[in-house]
């Protein structure tokens, strides 16, 4: 599961309200590369919840130095749109589970594959 | 690339171990998935440098396998949602076998997500629902709903040619653009035991059946299953 990914999911255990972001703990963190593109990246941090992108990064240790608030003017640094991809696209959770911040319920990932079904006797 | 060799590799990728009636496996032909890819990535550019989403993405789908084969086309990232544990295994180890380093999966019921869930969350989706004809009524409205929730550009989709009706209606309560893309007749593979026989009688062509087009065109032998494109509302 990449950064951008764990960016888009919620938690829809019943009464959760906004069930996000996600609480990853990480057992196995990976790093993939992929091609580098000035225009998508872009065009992507304007659709990001930007502080849950960088809280998430930092939780895995792999923050890269990304401020908590974007700051404007961000098209024109390279070398900030680079560590922003990196951390969308190149940081993979393989093993561990992710967690609820409402209820604590937790979804297993395995294989990088995070299971999102809502088992009800559970919950 | 040629789309000959497309549908070539896409040959190569492992097919369900043992396909799930209830849930309507069965994969898209190699053909077909090549096809769309390819119409989808020359006539709208909707793939290349895109955030795509599969749902009901099975082993293998249509977009993963297009950036299976990179030098084709290149997407961001394709995210691939499935109900079954079994079938995003396999998937992971075709894309593995492939080296794939932009594919994401999730395990979901692509049915129960919220209305405020992944609103908006990917550039294009593409996917092959389930046909909602067993015990599983509507489910393919179900998927395009979700799927035009999730879009921010558009959405292609595999239906039925006899819920196009139904669709148009709905098409225009959702306030979308929808256009049929494609007319194809399937051959649905033996491996499925169930739709085998029961369209055997009307496809005596088993093997070629699909034909892309703009517009709807043949006339001879009536299409079984068409392709939509809906254009999401920005
Ligand atoms: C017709 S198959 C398409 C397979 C693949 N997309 C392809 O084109 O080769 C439908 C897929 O939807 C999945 N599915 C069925 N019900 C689902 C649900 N409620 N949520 C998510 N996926 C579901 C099945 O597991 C199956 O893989």
């Amino acid at each position: 599961m990449k950064l951008l990914t764990h960016n888009m999911l919620r938690s829809h255990v019943s009464g959760v309200t906004r069930g996000f972001p996600l609480i990853i703990r990480a057992e196995e963190v990976k790093l993939n590369s992929v091609d580098f593109n000035r225009e998508f990246v872009t065009r992507m941090i304007p659709k990001l919840e930007w502080e849950a992108l960088v809280q998430s990064a930092e939780s895995l240790g792999h923050g890269s130095d990304l401020p908590r608030e974007l700051v404007s003017g961000y098209e024109n640094d390279e070398e900030f749109l680079k560590k922003v991809h990196h951390v969308l696209l190149e940081v993979e959770v393989t093993e561990g589970a992710l967690k609820c911040p409402e209820s604590g319920t937790e979804f297993p990932i395995n294989r990088g594959i995070p299971n999102m079904l809502i088992n009800e006797e559970e919950s | 690339m040629k789309l000959k060799q497309l549908e070539s590799c896409l040959q190569q990728v492992n097919g369900f171990e043992s396909p799930k009636l209830l849930l309507e496996q069965y994969p898209t032909r190699p053909h077909i998935a090549a096809c769309m890819l390819y119409t989808i990535h020359n006539t709208f550019d909707d793939i290349e440098e895109k955030v795509i989403a599969d749902l009901g993405c099975g082993v293998w789908s249509a977009q993963h396998r297009g950036s299976g084969v990179r030098c084709w086309v290149s997407t961001k990232l394709c995210i691939g949602f499935d109900i079954d544990e079994d079938a995003l295994g396999i998937f992971r180890t075709n894309a593995e076998e492939f080296e794939l380093p932009n594919v994401d999966l999730v395990q979901c019921d692509v049915c129960s997500l919220p209305s405020t869930s992944l609103e908006k969350s990917v550039d294009t989706v593409i996917m092959n629902p389930p046909f909602g004809t067993k015990h599983n009524k509507g489910m393919d409205m179900t998927f395009l709903k979700n799927a035009l929730q999730m879009a921010r550009t558009s959405v292609y989709s595999l239906h039925k040619t006899s819920t196009r009706e139904h669709v148009q209606k709905k098409a225009a309560d959702w306030k979308v653009k929808m256009e049929v893309i494609a007319e194809l007749r399937y051959d649905l593979p033996a491996s499925y035991k169930f739709h085998k026989k029961k369209s055997v009688s009307c496809l005596k062509d088993a093997d070629t059946f699909c034909k892309w087009c703009t517009a709807i065109k043949k006339k001879s032998k009536a299409p079984i299953h068409q392709a939509w494109r809906l254009l999401c509302q920005s």
